[in-house]
């Protein structure tokens, strides 16, 4: 059966509570996942509590404020902090989003929660090992794919056609989604997940993309694309607001279209 | 959403690549089938749900005789037998996903497919069969 419970040593114990900072007026509260592989013991949850005044209002400015004032050993991946690039995604106050674009002001009740983006292995503290994310990917292919000579300029595409990649180009793999999605909980070994179907989409409707038979033909699976059950965790948790659900309902109806 | 992440140095069940797992034993080439015939079948229950309350409205509070010679009726009789082919169908299909969805163990999966194949055809072989009985009388 799949495991509905955190294996022993990755159940929550403890955690410790850093003292506030001398001088501040104002402070919030952060209560942020730790764990570290090196020192044998379970995670934690340590609280941390940040001079809003001194610190920028995102999630992540807050994350950064801890490393930089209270514990240096805080670790967490980020990098463009403008929504971007996708490092930072983490599960903060019980939603995967993008630390960087994530007011800490918009937790309404008590302190902001930060956690890993759910169901992944952890290497450390904040930072999901997303290797089998990263290889889903891979194995969609996601680059053109021609038959016909490569033309002596661009391959063309007209307006209309490029209209149709809307909503799907602008993915960022931050792996929001996919961690947020049940039957990725449970079948992350076989199901392909929302970030990568949502990639494959974009390239089976590319107008310029010669193998589309041949990618249906790779997705056409009970497990790496009919595990989607159209939840719907993946529209909800999608930082960028894309809609990977309807792109997996676009390949099933492509599916269905191809043999009726 | 739950927080349930899992922790430690990730120790993968073998010694093959990333991609090489994720690639494993290739797309089986089937599933839209199945899908396909979910929606026909919903669509189906959907379209015969209200004439089937009304025959059983009708039905309620009538002994044997009774039951038979409303059942006796071809249009009636037609409507139960479609309903219960797209229910037994759709539940047969849909209790397939509940499995592979959570059943990991491959021995316990196959047995578990197999039996639902089982229950399912059975009960609408028995509903059928009960069905013909009644309206043709015998």
């Amino acid at each position: 059966m799949v495991e509905f419970a955190l294996p022993k040593n990755s159940k929550i114990t403890g955690g410790k509570v850093w003292p506030k900072p001398v001088g501040a007026t104002e402070t919030r509260e952060f209560k942020v996942y730790r764990w570290n592989p090196d020192d044998g013991k379970n995670p934690g949850i340590d609280t941390y509590h940040i001079d809003i005044n001194d610190c920028g209002p995102m999630v992540l400015d807050g994350l950064i404020w801890i490393k930089n004032h209270i514990d240096p050993t805080l670790t967490f991946r980020r990098s463009c902090r403008e929504g971007v690039c996708g490092s930072c995604a983490m599960n903060i106050d019980g939603q995967n989003t993008l630390a960087c674009t994530k007011s800490m002001h918009d937790v309404k009740d008590g302190a902001v929660k930060v956690n890993p983006l759910p169901h992944q292995p952890v290497v450390k503290d904040l930072v999901p090992d997303l290797t089998n994310f990263y290889a889903q990917y891979a194995s969609i292919e996601p680059w053109l794919k021609t038959t016909t000579p490569t033309p002596q300029k661009e391959w063309r595409q007209s307006h209309e056609d490029r209209e149709k990649l809307d909503g799907l180009y602008e993915c960022i793999l931050c792996a929001c989604c996919s961690t947020s999605c049940p039957s990725y909980w449970w079948n992350s070994d076989r199901f392909l997940g929302p970030a990568a179907l949502l990639q494959a989409t974009r390239w089976v409707k590319d107008s310029r993309d010669e193998a589309t038979g041949d990618r249906l033909d790779n997705l056409e699976d009970p497990f790496r694309l009919y595990r989607c059950h159209t939840i719907m965790n993946c529209a909800k948790a999608c930082p960028k607001g894309l809609n990977p659900s309807e792109a997996i309902a676009e390949l099933k109806l492509k599916l269905v279209e191809r043999q009726i | 959403m739950s927080i349930n992440e899992s922790h430690g140095s990730p120790k993968p069940p073998s010694m093959r690549t990333p991609l090489g797992r994720v690639r494993s034993l290739g797309s089986s080439h089937s599933g839209t089938t199945d899908f396909w015939r979910q929606r026909i079948t919903a669509v189906a229950m959907t379209l015969l749900i209200v004439p089937v309350i009304v025959v059983v409205l009708m039905l309620l509070g009538r002994n044997q005789a009774g039951a038979a010679q409303i059942l006796g009726s071809l249009p009636i009789a037609i409507i139960l037998l479609l309903f219960i082919v797209a229910s037994a169908w759709h539940m047969k299909i849909g209790m397939q996903v509940v499995i592979e969805d959570y059943i990991h163990n491959e021995k316990l999966k196959l047995a578990s497919v197999m039996a639902n194949n089982f229950f399912s055809v059975a009960v609408a072989l028995a509903s059928i069969y009960a069905i013909l009985k009644l309206s043709s009388g015998v």
